[in-house]
């Protein structure tokens, strides 16, 4: 919020003004201290736990950052013919839509997990003589299908709000110029829906980060699930802080990312801010 | 696997038999179901009043003057804000598991005292809970008019006179609304504790489904419960918030 308004008052050239920098210090002084804490009340930092489990850790942070966009990404196309049926008068759609946005946004993902995943391998028998079993019979695939018809939900009552926050006006000048229905929706309602829609959608991509960590309790071996691995191994608690430290870095990096691509796609609206 | 394959009954007789699968008693699943959603939401409505007060002690901190309380209130909330659900709870049920027993232990060292499961799950809940819904008191602490504050600290308040007679009061309607998309949360982050040690609505049903192989079954029953908790919850939500917004315009 603050960043925004910050660097959107002067255009191009803006730092951070000092107040926030102050702020920022203050930060990292209070981290200082709480990581100094956490290192006298644990005597040594078990390197041997890291050097032996590093690169796992980097493959479970990939593993990690494979389900959460691929399941972004492809929620992101399911969310847009839902929110269009929720928002539309004929009546079969819109109640199939509003089911599935009620059930997959009212239930815990991890329930929502287990239904297809144990579910699915009680039908194993009709799935092999579909030729589907290969998909439901890998974690990681099941895991990535319920992630995304999770966050599809979220984002569809996203992109519901942003559509219809904006000005009827919009589609009525696009009506006038004699535009039809899709250029409209494509070229008029869209893009502007997405504007509004940003930062929920980044709340949205942080939210499956710290989500998708629930992959591991079927056995896909995310961070999450690594560091389960790593713990069972070693019985050293150290590995979840280290996880803990890698899932910080990754929200921080993935916010301020975001951030900037959110200060770019609305910088034709930052004089009017 | 079942010798009589399911496809071959009659589909009457299938539903039947998973019908009598949740019947109350010892035949039935119907009972633990039972006890694990009521356990589920115990730990929803004991965590809440812990998490409100911690939320609302750490959005006073940030919304304080002392740079320092500040700088630990963001530190607190980009910390729990960032780390998933799953790691924070079980990363504090433990410690608190260690911890605690630690501490008495060094006290009183021949007690055998052990801090229960349940309020191991309800501090680790409360921990999130507290750093989510303390975003929601700063904002709504910043969306009363300054002048509020200042007209109270002129007639003679102290601050704390201040925010408790002027601020406080305001803050329910204001926050209302997004403590209860928390509230929604909160119960369905109940789940994660099955993982950890408790016997909730989600534990009793892979209980359930390692028993009776019905895993689609049971998973979309314990589904349909969370479901008609969170239902009734927002039902109960939105009427909350006409009361508190009762002497507003409605817009």
């Amino acid at each position: 919020m603050s960043e925004i308004t910050a660097s959107s008052g002067a255009t191009s050239t803006s730092r951070k003004p000092p107040a926030n920098r102050q702020a920022m210090i203050d930060r990292f002084v209070v981290l200082a201290i709480v990581v100094a804490l956490g290192a006298w009340i644990i005597p040594d930092i078990n390197w041997r736990l890291v050097d032996r489990y590093w690169d796992r850790y980097l493959e479970g942070i990939l593993v990690t950052f494979q389900l959460v966009f691929l399941s972004v990404g492809v929620g992101a196309l399911l969310s847009l013919p839902v929110a269009l049926a929720r928002l539309s008068e004929r009546r079969w759609a819109n109640l199939l839509a509003r089911g599935y946005i009620t059930f997959f946004r009212g239930t815990p993902l991890l329930a929502q997990l287990f239904l297809v995943y144990y579910g699915a391998g009680q039908f194993n028998e009709s799935l092999q003589s579909v030729g589907l079993w290969w998909f439901f019979r890998e974690p990681f695939y099941v895991a990535i299908l319920t992630f995304t018809l999770n966050t599809g939900a979220y984002q569809a009552e996203i992109m519901r709000g942003a559509i219809q926050s904006l000005p009827r006006g919009q589609v009525e000048a696009a009506e006038a110029l004699g535009m039809t229905r899709w250029p409209t929706f494509f070229k008029v309602v869209l893009p502007q829906a997405y504007v509004v829609a940003l930062r929920p959608l980044g709340n949205e991509l942080i939210l499956m980060i710290k989500g998708s960590a629930i992959a591991s309790i079927v056995t896909v071996l995310d961070l999450m699930g690594v560091t389960s691995l790593a713990y069972a191994r070693s019985f050293n608690f150290q590995a979840f802080f280290w996880a803990a430290l890698l899932y910080l870095i990754a929200v921080e990096v993935v916010r301020r990312l975001w951030d900037r691509l959110e200060i770019r796609l609305t910088r034709h609206l930052a004089l009017a801010r | 696997m079942n010798s009589t394959a399911p496809a071959l009954q009659s589909d009457d007789t299938r539903m039947g038999d998973l019908l009598a699968l949740l019947a109350y008693g010892p035949d039935g699943w119907g009972d633990e179901l039972l006890a694990g959603a009521w356990l589920t939401i115990r730990l929803a409505v004991v965590t809440l009043p812990f998490g409100l007060a911690l939320g609302l002690l750490i959005a006073i901190m940030k919304a304080s003057g002392q740079r320092y309380f500040r700088a630990v209130g963001n530190v607190y909330t980009t910390v729990f804000r960032g780390l998933p659900e799953l790691l924070t709870l079980f990363v504090i049920y433990n410690m608190i598991q260690i911890g605690v027993n630690r501490l008495v232990n060094s006290f009183f060292p021949d007690s055998s005292f052990e801090i229960g499961g349940f309020a191991a799950g309800v501090i680790a809940l409360a921990v999130v809970f507290g750093a989510f819904s303390s975003e929601v008191f700063l904002g709504a602490i910043k969306a009363i008019p300054k002048g509020q504050v200042e007209a109270g600290r002129s007639l003679g308040l102290s601050a704390t006179q201040a925010f408790r007679l002027i601020t406080l009061p305001q803050l329910w309607r204001l926050a209302l609304p997004g403590l209860g998309n928390l509230w929604l949360v909160l119960i369905k982050d109940t789940s994660l504790v099955s993982v950890i040690a408790l016997n909730d609505l989600l534990r009793q049903t892979q209980v359930a489904v390692g028993v009776t192989k019905e895993p689609f079954f049971f998973y979309l029953i314990a589904c349909m419960i969370y479901l008609a908790f969170t239902l009734v919850s927002s039902a109960g939500l939105n009427r909350l918030e006409a009361r508190a917004n009762r002497g507003f315009a409605a817009r």
